[in-house]
């Protein structure tokens, strides 16, 4: 297993190395979201007098700079590409290997990210030098960090993966994962740290799984988070991609069923 | 070369290629409901977003809510005409590089660059120009003053030449594929680029709001229409966008020449 993993991860590295220039125009139409956002709240704290919900724009910068690195992290096989894996037939290898290929997707972009991570360096640092964050991040924070980045990872890779499989039933996926993508969007602290959401739908927040793929993560780094809320939220991180786990085994195995390789 | 009485004959091919690609689109009836469905979540996340920072502000560069309705509405509605046309005939033109069908297209006795242009319609997002369109009405209602005819007309000029600007952008991006075969990840980048557009300019430090005028056409494309109907257009900046519309047409056409040569069709 743990070959596997090494020798899939190894096969990334060498791949997603090849496509430099690709690499570097995806991470930089990725940059675009979080700078837009940072602008946006940046006027905004101005114009009231320098901060806005806490935030003042050192802040910002610092939330949605950490934010890229988090959003790197977070990249997952994306759930449009299931329609290509069913009516392609591409599935019907990756029944034929003995492990489950939630295994191969896992380690192949596990791979991919430290290629990626490599590429967001020099990112980050032209970031910093324009938007100046104010960050100050002790030992332990950044030890959370580390293994909070992979915790949302492994989390996001269940939930993209759950909704991707219901294309097993149904090809007009669209608008459900549009639906998906802003409810993540709105309550996960892509858009905007949560302390700035309105108070009911922090209630909202609190009950969905987003919060520990973006939020919590950043707020290891930026925040002001006590030991105690740091190790509860990796064990919240533990126990949703447990839950994740549990729904993708359960949804694979009806999935699978119904899988007919229609191109085949 | 197309004879004096010829001059119409491109856009009647265009259109003539349009009018195709929307009637096989139009057999899939439900196509229209789920794309409005979708069109709507869009709609609602743009506007949550307002709602997010009108709450914490009264007004954001020195637009007003309503105003920056105007601009979000604009946004939908350019983005609807990159959506149903450009879009989709430059990803099959990515394609068709990528797998040497482009052949076909080189071999008609018709002009490439139109050709490839118009060649694919995806009907049903033309919704989005229909959400834009309502959005606008909206926002113009609770707009403060009236718009009056010669607003309005600079607010079509300026569109136009949005769109136009737009489709020169997109054209640069695409003919990447004659150098750099994998290019798929471009719709990822202007689509994360374009995003910016659903705020005015005027929000971005200086060095951004110079790339988003000039490296990417979205200031003109809307910010400046969205400005024609809330007052602040004047001649000048209409102008200027013209002369830069005029510049990009014929700069993307040279690119676009440069560009076949590199193509080593379907046997490469």
């Amino acid at each position: 297993m743990v070959d596997f993993y090494l020798t899939v991860m190894r096969i990334a590295v060498a791949e997603q190395f090849q496509y430099r220039a690709a690499n570097y125009a995806y991470t930089i139409g990725m940059i675009a979201e979080p700078v837009i956002y940072l602008v946006v709240w940046t006027t905004v704290a101005d114009a009231q007098g320098g901060q806005v919900g806490g935030f003042t724009a050192g802040e910002f910068a610092a939330y949605y700079i950490v934010w890229t690195l988090v959003r790197t992290m977070n990249i997952v096989f994306t759930p449009y590409g299931w329609e290509e894996r069913i009516r392609q037939g591409e599935l019907s290898g990756m029944l034929l290997r003995p492990l489950h290929p939630i295994h191969y997707d896992i380690a192949y972009f596990a791979g991919w990210k430290l290629v990626a991570i490599v590429f967001w360096l020099p990112i980050a640092a032209v970031l910093s030098l324009i938007f100046r964050p104010q960050l100050e991040v002790t030992a332990v924070e950044a030890a959370v960090f580390v293994v909070a980045i992979w915790g949302a990872y492994l989390i996001r890779t269940m939930l993209l993966w759950l909704l991707g499989m219901v294309s097993f039933w149904t090809t007009r996926v669209s608008a459900l994962y549009e639906l998906y993508f802003t409810a993540e969007l709105l309550l996960s602290g892509r858009l905007v740290p949560l302390a700035l959401m309105p108070a009911w739908t922090l209630s909202l927040a609190e009950l969905a799984p987003f919060q520990w793929t973006f939020s919590f993560p950043i707020e290891v780094l930026v925040g002001d988070l006590p030991v105690d809320r740091l190790l509860a939220g990796l064990g919240a991180q533990a126990l949703w991609t447990a839950a994740g786990a549990l729904g993708v085994a359960l949804a694979w195995r009806a999935g699978v069923r119904r899988y007919t390789a229609v191109n085949n | 070369m197309p004879g004096p009485g010829e001059l119409g004959r491109p856009f009647r091919l265009a259109w003539l290629s349009l009018r195709i690609g929307a009637l096989a689109e139009l057999q899939y009836r439900v196509n229209f409901f789920l794309q409005l469905l979708q069109s709507l979540i869009a709609l609602g996340t743009a506007l949550a977003v307002l709602a997010l920072v009108f709450s914490h502000t009264p007004e954001l560069a020195g637009w007003s809510p309503d105003e920056l309705l105007a601009v979000v509405g604009v946004h939908f509605l350019i983005g609807g005409v990159s959506g149903t046309v450009i879009q989709p005939s430059m990803l099959r033109m990515i394609e068709d590089i990528r797998r040497g069908t482009l052949d076909y297209v080189l071999a008609k006795p018709e002009d490439a660059q139109l050709l490839v242009s118009v060649r694919e319609v995806r009907i049903w997002q033309a919704v989005d120009l229909l959400v834009g369109a309502v959005v606008l009405g909206v926002a113009v209602a609770r707009l403060e003053g009236t718009v009056g005819v010669w607003d309005a007309l600079g607010f079509a000029v300026a569109l136009l030449l949005g769109a136009v600007m737009l489709y020169c952008f997109w054209l640069v991006l695409a003919v990447g594929a004659f150098w750099f075969v994998r290019i798929e990840f471009i719709v990822e980048l202007f689509e994360g680029v374009y995003q910016a557009g659903r705020w005015p300019v005027s929000v971005y430090p200086d060095w951004l709001r110079l790339g988003f005028t000039f490296l990417v056409p979205l200031a003109f494309a809307v910010t400046v229409p969205a400005e024609g109907l809330t007052g602040r257009l004047d001649a000048a900046t209409l102008a200027a966008a013209a002369a830069f519309t005029a510049f990009l047409v014929a700069a993307t056409r040279l690119l676009w020449r440069a560009a076949l040569r590199r193509y080593s069709g379907a046997s490469a």
